[in-house]
């Protein structure tokens, strides 16, 4: 599904973040993918979400047999990747309904189907806000503006439930939230697990893991994965720390 | 024409406009217009190199020999209908190049005490309830444009509510412009005598019949007697041709609360000045402002808020888009007297630039000579913002529709204090048929 080649990157004219990155990610698959602050899990994400201001030096990404970097970001999503963001854009006066139903329809008109109509689309909302234990007030607030931190992620896994990715690339959903929080954003990540889905998370923590099993657990450091390994792998680095691993591995 | 002709022009227009008036017109009516005319033809039209012009420079209009427009234009009902706000269950006056149209116009079912009525039926012979209302508020310190209106206005509408008359149904004062030549002119007047506790809402709706272009300079006298309601809106929707100056005089007495919703989307060359006096505690006024400019457009804005008592509030929020060429000018004066404590006074001037060829400029402008008082101003001249744009596409949204949904965004956040359902949507279809995104109605629908 994703197949990630020696990948380089840096921020725009800056100092190169990813130095050979190489992943491959199957149907069905749940990675974890772990790093200290700076390793480059940021960059890795924005560069697989297409956000402005990242320069591609050289490797290959294929997503789905294409040329990932061919795609424009709003049509890696209709071609079902989706990027859950580290810290959710507010956006004032776009209702968070009108978002939803705007990208849902997107999608769905890229697949050749015929938009949804307002009363089947709000069915299929009500089912997943319940899942992610929101009101239904959410749907007419404007998108993240003056939620918590663990609205916020809420509301990134919400747009996941409606949206039903191929591969969905959750960027730090943990962080910000408290217990609580973490436990209904963990159940919605798992509501996702499917035969047909690949999961990526990227977390700087290994806590989230023990919400979500992964299938594979992966070190980011330097721009590089050093080591990967099963969910074991997770449990290593909470009694050694990165430190050890590094370490170890340098 | 050369300055001296046009000053002859318009030296015989009022000469014109005094002949065509009722003879029994009294002393005290006769001596304000003669002084206006005097104080037009004088002071000329204004000048960039007034501070208060200095971003308008209103050559176009100063340059052309106006006339009134002929007889009255054939218009037929069903015109008038398409003009107006679907849905909008409202009384309605009509003028037709300034002059107010019976037939066109619907005044049924007015609750008792509150006299609607033409200024030109008034002026026919009940001048004495017009000596209060009629020039007492507006002045021409700053423009010109209020003196040519007082010298030679012929019509427009007159409002007066007894004391705790409320009157449900909104008053639609649709003024359409129908005269195919740009160098005609008028000069509606609209005069609103808000008796204590009464509560209205008014409607200031400006449009063009199809190819009409002209000049239409308005002036507003508003007054809101103790505890009373007002919500004025004030549609500006021209033909993409014509000019348009507006001069809107409010003055609030204790506990009354005025809301102004202003929102310019027409007009070639427009202008606005709103000045708003707060004369006793608890007078209150939300100004809500939204303009849209493009192709060539110029639209100006200037309010002032007279904070003069203690204890009054004022809210004002206005924002502009600029596309095109199109080019902005919001000026928020905020003036708080010695005295004039616990003012709260609030200003936010937000504007959205969609092409580099758009100039939008906005100046909060605060004088405050108490010192309890609670004043706050904030002022933006910005593009979209490039990580909503992202974030909305990372979620298959396009780019063009995620910038429509921005901007309309933006906009909304002005239109959505508007408690008329029917004007809001009107505006909001009017807003997304000028922007270049398309589909974004089917979006917010």
């Amino acid at each position: 599904m994703l197949k990630i080649n020696d990948l380089h990157a840096r921020v725009e004219n800056g100092t190169p973040i990813l130095k050979g990155i190489d992943l491959e990610v199957k149907p069905g698959e749940v990675h974890a993918i772990m790093g200290p602050n700076g390793s480059g899990k940021s960059t890795l994400c924005q560069v697989l979400g297409g956000r402005d201001g990242y320069e591609v030096t050289s490797g290959t990404v294929e997503y789905l047999g294409e040329d990932l970097f061919e795609l424009e970001p709003e049509e890696r999503a209709r071609a079902g990747m989706l990027l859950g963001f580290q810290y959710p854009v507010e956006i004032p006066g776009v209702k968070n309904i009108y978002l939803l139903k705007e990208a849902y329809n997107a999608q769905r008109k890229h697949r050749g189907e015929p938009e949804a109509d307002t009363f089947q689309f709000l069915k299929l909302v009500r089912e997943k806000l319940q899942m992610m234990e929101m009101d239904e007030s959410f749907l007419h607030r404007a998108v993240n503006v003056g939620f918590s931190g663990g609205e916020k992620k809420r509301n990134e896994i919400l747009q996941m439930l409606v949206l039903e990715p191929k591969l969905a690339l959750l960027d730090e959903t943990d962080s910000g939230l408290d217990i609580d929080a973490l436990k209904v954003v963990s159940e919605g990540v798992n509501k996702l697990r499917a035969a047909d889905r690949a999961i990526v998370l990227v977390t700087h923590y290994q806590r989230l893991l023990s919400h979500i099993e992964p299938d594979f657990v992966h070190v980011l450091s330097d721009g590089r994965i050093i080591k990967s390994g099963d969910k074991t792998l997770a449990h290593e680095l909470e009694r050694s720390g990165y430190h050890g691993i590094i370490g170890e591995a340098a | 024409m050369s300055a001296n002709a046009l000053s002859q022009h318009y030296a015989e227009q009022v000469r014109q406009v005094q002949d065509g008036l009722p003879a029994e017109l009294p002393e005290w009516l006769a001596g304000r217009r003669r002084g206006a005319a005097q104080r037009f033809v004088a002071a000329g039209f204004p000048d960039p190199r007034q501070e208060e012009w200095k971003y308008t420079n209103v050559r176009p209009i100063a340059t052309k020999p106006f006339a009134a427009p002929a007889a009255d234009a054939p218009v037929s009902p069903e015109t008038i209908a398409g003009l107006g706000f679907e849905g909008l269950d409202a009384h309605r006056m009509v003028f037709v190049d300034g002059r107010f149209r019976p037939e066109l116009s619907d005044l049924e079912g007015l609750p008792e005490g509150a006299m609607v009525r033409s200024l030109s039926g008034m002026l026919g012979g009940d001048t004495d309830r017009l000596e209060p209302l009629l020039g007492t508020l507006a002045h021409d310190r700053f423009s010109s444009f209020a003196a040519a209106n007082m010298a030679f206005m012929s019509d427009g509408a007159v409002i007066m509510l007894s004391r705790g008359v409320r009157v449900e149904r909104p008053l639609h004062l649709l003024l359409v412009g129908s005269a195919g030549s740009p160098a005609t002119w008028h000069h509606p007047r609209v005069l609103v005598q808000a008796g204590e506790q009464s509560e209205v809402t008014i409607v200031e709706h400006y449009a063009d019949l199809d190819g009409a272009s002209g000049f239409t300079n308005t002036v507003t006298e508003l007054r809101a007697e103790a505890g009373a309601q007002v919500r004025h809106y004030l549609v500006q929707d021209h033909a993409d041709t014509a000019y348009h100056i507006g001069s809107i005089f409010v003055q609030q007495r204790r506990d009354s609360r005025v809301t102004s919703h202003n929102v310019n989307l027409g007009g070639r060359l427009v202008r606005h000045d709103l000045n708003i006096d707060l004369t006793e505690p608890g007078a209150e006024i939300e100004l809500n402002g939204l303009f849209l400019v493009g192709g060539r457009q110029h639209v100006d804005t200037h309010t002032r808020v007279h904070h003069s008592s203690p204890n009054t509030t004022s809210r004002e929020q206005y924002r502009g888009i600029g596309q095109g060429h199109g080019r902005g000018v919001f000026k928020g004066r905020v003036l708080v007297e010695r005295g004039a404590q616990k003012t709260d006074a609030q200003q936010h001037s937000a504007n959205l630039l969609l092409s580099p060829n758009a100039e939008i400029d906005t100046k909060p402008e605060l004088e405050i000579y108490a010192d309890d008082v609670k004043c706050a101003h904030g002022a933006t001249v910005g593009q979209l913002d490039e990580t909503s744009l992202y974030y909305l596409r990372s979620r298959g949204i396009g780019t063009e529709a995620a910038r429509g949904m921005l901007v309309f965004a933006f906009a909304d956040e002005v239109l959505e204090r508007m408690e008329l359902a029917p004007i809001r949507t009107s505006i909001e279809r009017r807003l997304a048929a000028r922007l270049p995104q398309a589909g974004v109605m089917e979006v917010i629908a």
